[in-house]
């Protein structure tokens, strides 16, 4: 059986901004429903529901504590996570090039580089 | 050579952000760069497709700071802040909110300039109230092109 997660279900599951959110929650530590719903100003039906939708993704995955139920992020939601922190600095590295370029019309006599 | 303008950007502790970046040019020419409204719509733009309609800012302390960005397709969001504290040409701070559109925890930012070689090397020191805020920062800022000015960025070197 192929328990990889599917990538469409995954990227659907990222669609939501709240998903998106909770997951850079998880990425601080293992979090149950309580402290799920509490950042977001959510009910905790409202937050189970996204739970599932990202579970089922395999973006996250929970495990037994008595009566709670903690979740934290699974492989694919670790790598997701990089997946958004790449594209991050890629803009970010993008705005900094584009300084470089004003800079350079700032300062027409520049000496060349080393 | 070129790969001393490589950019480097780590989380410190619970709630910062740091990031800094090697610029060929002068410290003054930096510093002018992230005030000069002018010059600001032509690079803090983030990824492909994004442009800057209104680049306002009072540079002085207790002076506002109003930015909006739009994209291609239609959609946009804006920032507002307040300088704190300004020392030519060597360091901005100002606090920041993005309206996503409803605003977000304020973003304390600390951004230096310092002679570096004859260049410049910025570090941009940013403070966010809570872990929890710059975890969801790091999320919800995606897709806004929130990535424009440089913020919600969890370790990454």
């Amino acid at each position: 059986m192929d328990v990889r997660p599917n990538l469409n279900v995954s990227f659907a599951a990222l669609a939501d901004p709240t998903r998106r959110a909770i997951l850079g929650r998880l990425a601080l530590g293992e979090a149950t429903v309580m402290e799920l719903a509490e950042p977001f100003e959510m009910t905790q039906p409202a937050i189970s529901q996204h739970l599932k939708v990202l579970e089922e993704a395999g973006l996250i995955v929970q495990r037994v504590d008595g009566t709670k139920r903690p979740r934290r992020l699974a492989k694919a939601g670790i790598e997701a996570m990089d997946q958004w922190l790449a594209m991050l600095r890629r803009a970010l590295e993008k705005n900094y090039d584009r300084l470089d370029e004003v800079l350079a019309a700032m300062e027409p006599n520049r000496k060349g580089k080393r | 050579m070129t790969t001393m303008t490589k950019l480097t950007l780590k989380t410190e502790g619970d709630t910062h952000i740091v990031v800094t970046r090697h610029f060929a040019a002068p410290p003054e020419a930096v510093y002018r760069a992230h005030l000069d409204p002018k010059l600001i719509q032509k690079w803090m733009l983030g990824p492909e497709g994004w442009t800057m309609p209104v680049c306002e800012n009072d540079a002085r302390p207790g002076g506002k700071i109003r930015y909006e960005w739009k994209h291609a397709k239609g959609n946009g969001f804006y920032l507002t802040g307040e300088f704190l504290e300004l020392k030519p040409y060597s360091k901005i701070v100002h606090v920041e909110r993005m309206y996503l559109p409803d605003p977000t925890p304020d973003n304390h930012v600390e951004t230096h300039f310092e002679p570096d070689g004859t260049g410049t090397l910025m570090t941009m020191r940013m403070t966010l109230p809570d872990p929890q805020t710059r975890a969801a920062m790091l999320a919800t800022g995606m897709e806004r092109g929130m990535e424009a000015s440089y913020v919600r960025l969890e370790s990454l070197i």
